[in-house]
């Protein structure tokens, strides 16, 4: 497939607004500003069927359409949080192509008839958010920002927040929380943000990937874009993969490419060739799958049809010698120190699981343990106010299911069945 | 450490005030400026923004004690973070973790005895395609092993 979005990022200077404009940039927003209705800007991006990027796969233009016509502010967000384990996609657009996603942002803005947009970025990208500020102050020099763009009557400013170490934040409630200045802490949906979301206002929360699509889609129209992937997933996606793989990495492929493909073409196979033992395919937050179920395409239904989920296409590989009991471990840490706290089962539940983990994994598990680790999982599954709790129990779950023998045996023989004298992940600990 | 903010970052700070819809909205990149101003979080320094945004000290207290980048103690010059999520750690964060604390002879959360460095573990930081890696202030360092680390650090001394 011809490259889309990162067709620029070995480019000399791809950050800079010269560049980008050199190969077509900027071109979409013009013609979008000068030719075009926001009605029509959101009906195109519905015919191309773009689904959101950022894990849930929901239509974009739907989600613009819902943007209710009342006298309030609208506002749009990019969501520059990434932080699912296993995904760094976001990262390489915002380094090498931030002007990609300030026009995606421009375009989506006017089509929901915001006058202000938000980028959202992790607290550790402090380069990238200077980048993008450099980038926004070039956009104004262009005259693509600001009153009265172009002379459309439109006015338009893009302000970067930056978030600081809460993986909760990308969550798009909290997110929306942290943008207002408060403690990270997710809401109950609905109200869903198109219709209260930042100061109350009907705000629209998009991922970077998401909002990169929208150019393209404005240029080369729905039916190009639907072209490219599956019927019910199309475009370009990016891939990033991660773990026991030669050469680890972002992939550009169309949507729905076979996940075996993935790893023993594009990836190069795994490391010392060694055998494939499990794959995460959509960052931490979703379902494992063992290596006789990973002969799925990678778009949203057949993944979910598989059991798992797409989600942000973080795909982590783990190779034979990987030790499952310890790789849940090791996620079950993340999960602990990432829960918001607000509602009991998920703040007391998993640090539990976390504590048991722990104890499976030196030496000390209890027989019932597993029993009890399942019961955990059922206590928080769907209970809790934000979707964090279900992704923490989703590790567990799936790892239990999929690897029982290996917990059995950890809890019966006092070590792991796998890495009888390896060192494990978190030796450290 | 100051007590009061540079006028710089005083203009700064009305600069993005004036730039939000309002002003609690500008409190997430106050507080980074915040920190980079007086080294971490104290109170006095939250006092300080809570002069200059006009906003109480407890609510800017009940933000910046919810975030891990904004600290809380005082930190070292340099701060390490080596991510230790999965995707690192299957590629051996581990072994950057323990060189890197034997090296400096410090653990997690400590600062060393010059206060160079202050080292961390961090959660994935969004590079897991070149892990193991680490990031020492704003910048990241990936695909890390035991030479490239001599040589990362060495450029702090
Ligand atoms: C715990 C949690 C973490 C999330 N983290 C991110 C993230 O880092 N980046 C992101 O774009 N979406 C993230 N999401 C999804 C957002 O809530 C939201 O659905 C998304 O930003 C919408 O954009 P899209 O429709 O373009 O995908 C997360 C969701 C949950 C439940
Ligand atoms: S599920 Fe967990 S992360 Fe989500 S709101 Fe509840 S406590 Fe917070
Ligand atoms: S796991 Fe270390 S950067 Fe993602």
């Amino acid at each position: 497939m011809e490259k889309i979005l990162t067709k620029n990022i070995e480019t000399e200077n791809s950050h800079r607004i010269s560049v980008y404009m050199e190969s077509g940039g900027y071109e979409a927003w013009r013609k979008v500003v000068r030719e075009m209705s926001p009605e029509e800007v959101v009906e195109t991006v519905k015919d191309s069927g773009l689904r959101g990027r950022g894990g849930a796969g929901f239509p974009a233009g739907v989600k613009w359409s819902f943007v209710p016509k009342v006298d309030k502010p609208k506002y749009l967000v990019c969501n520059a949080d990434e932080s699912e384990p296993g995904t760094f996609k976001d990262r390489l657009l915002l380094e090498n192509d931030p002007h990609m996603m300030l026009e995606g942002i421009a375009i989506a803005s006017y089509a929901i008839k915001a006058n202000t947009a938000f980028v959202y970025i992790r607290g550790e990208f402090a380069n990238q958010a200077v980048l993008l500020n450099e980038a926004i102050q070039e956009m104004k020099e262009k005259g693509y920002l600001g009153k009265n763009i172009l002379s459309s009557g439109y006015d338009l400013e893009i302000l970067v927040t930056r978030g600081a170490g809460a993986y909760i934040c990308g969550e798009e409630t909290a997110l929306l929380t942290s943008l207002e200045g408060k403690r990270g802490y997710p809401k109950i949906k609905p109200p869903f943000p198109a219709v209260e979301g930042y100061l109350h206002s009907p705000t629209i929360v998009n991922n970077v990937e998401t909002l990169c699509c929208v150019p393209h889609i404005i240029n080369n129209g729905p039916d190009w874009f639907k072209s490219i992937g599956t019927e019910k997933s199309s475009g370009p996606k990016l891939y990033c993969l991660s773990g026991h793989v030669r050469n680890p990495g972002v992939y550009e492929l169309p949507m729905g490419v076979p996940l075996r493909e993935l790893i023993f073409e594009h990836a190069g196979g795994i490391l010392h060739n060694r055998k494939l033992k499990a794959v995460i395919p959509g960052g931490s937050s979703t379902p494992v799958l063992k290596e006789s179920e990973i002969d799925i395409n990678m778009d949203f239904d057949s993944v979910a049809a598989a059991g798992s989920m797409l989600g942000s296409a973080g795909i982590i590989v783990m190779d034979e010698n990987t030790d499952m009991v310890d790789a849940c471990y090791n996620l079950s840490k993340f999960y602990a120190h990432e829960t918001c706290g607000q509602c009991t089962p998920c703040r007391e539940g998993v640090p539990w699981m976390k504590t048991i983990l722990g104890r499976i994994t030196n030496g000390r598990g209890r027989g019932r343990d597993i029993d009890l680790l399942l019961d955990i999982c059922k206590s928080i599954e769907k209970r809790t106010i934000c979707p964090f709790g279900d992704a923490a129990v989703a590790p567990v779950k799936s790892y239990i299911e999929k690897f029982r023998e290996e917990f059995d045996y950890y809890i019966e023989y006092k070590k792991s069945l796998i890495s009888q004298n390896a060192k494990s992940l978190d030796a450290v600990n | 450490m100051p007590d009061t903010f540079s006028t710089e970052a005083k203009a700064e700070l009305k600069k993005l005030m004036d730039s939000y819809p309002d002003r609690m909205s500008a409190v997430m990149n106050a507080l980074h400026l915040t920190q980079r101003e007086f080294g971490y979080i104290s109170y006095e320094a939250l006092e300080a923004l809570s002069k200059e945004m006009d906003l109480p000290v407890q609510q800017l207290e009940d933000t910046a004690s919810f975030y891990t980048m904004y600290f809380k103690e005082p930190v070292g010059e340099n701060v390490i973070w080596v991510c230790h999520t999965l995707p690192c750690a299957l590629r051996g964060s581990a072994n950057v973790f323990e060189y890197l604390k034997d090296k400096l002879e410090i653990d997690a959360g400590e600062t060393t005895n010059d206060n160079r460095f202050t080292l961390m573990k961090a959660e994935c930081l969004a590079s897991c395609g070149s892990a193991p890696m680490m990031q020492v202030n704003d910048d990241y360092f990936e695909d890390l092993t035991e030479e490239k680390i001599d040589k990362i650090l060495g450029k702090f001394y």
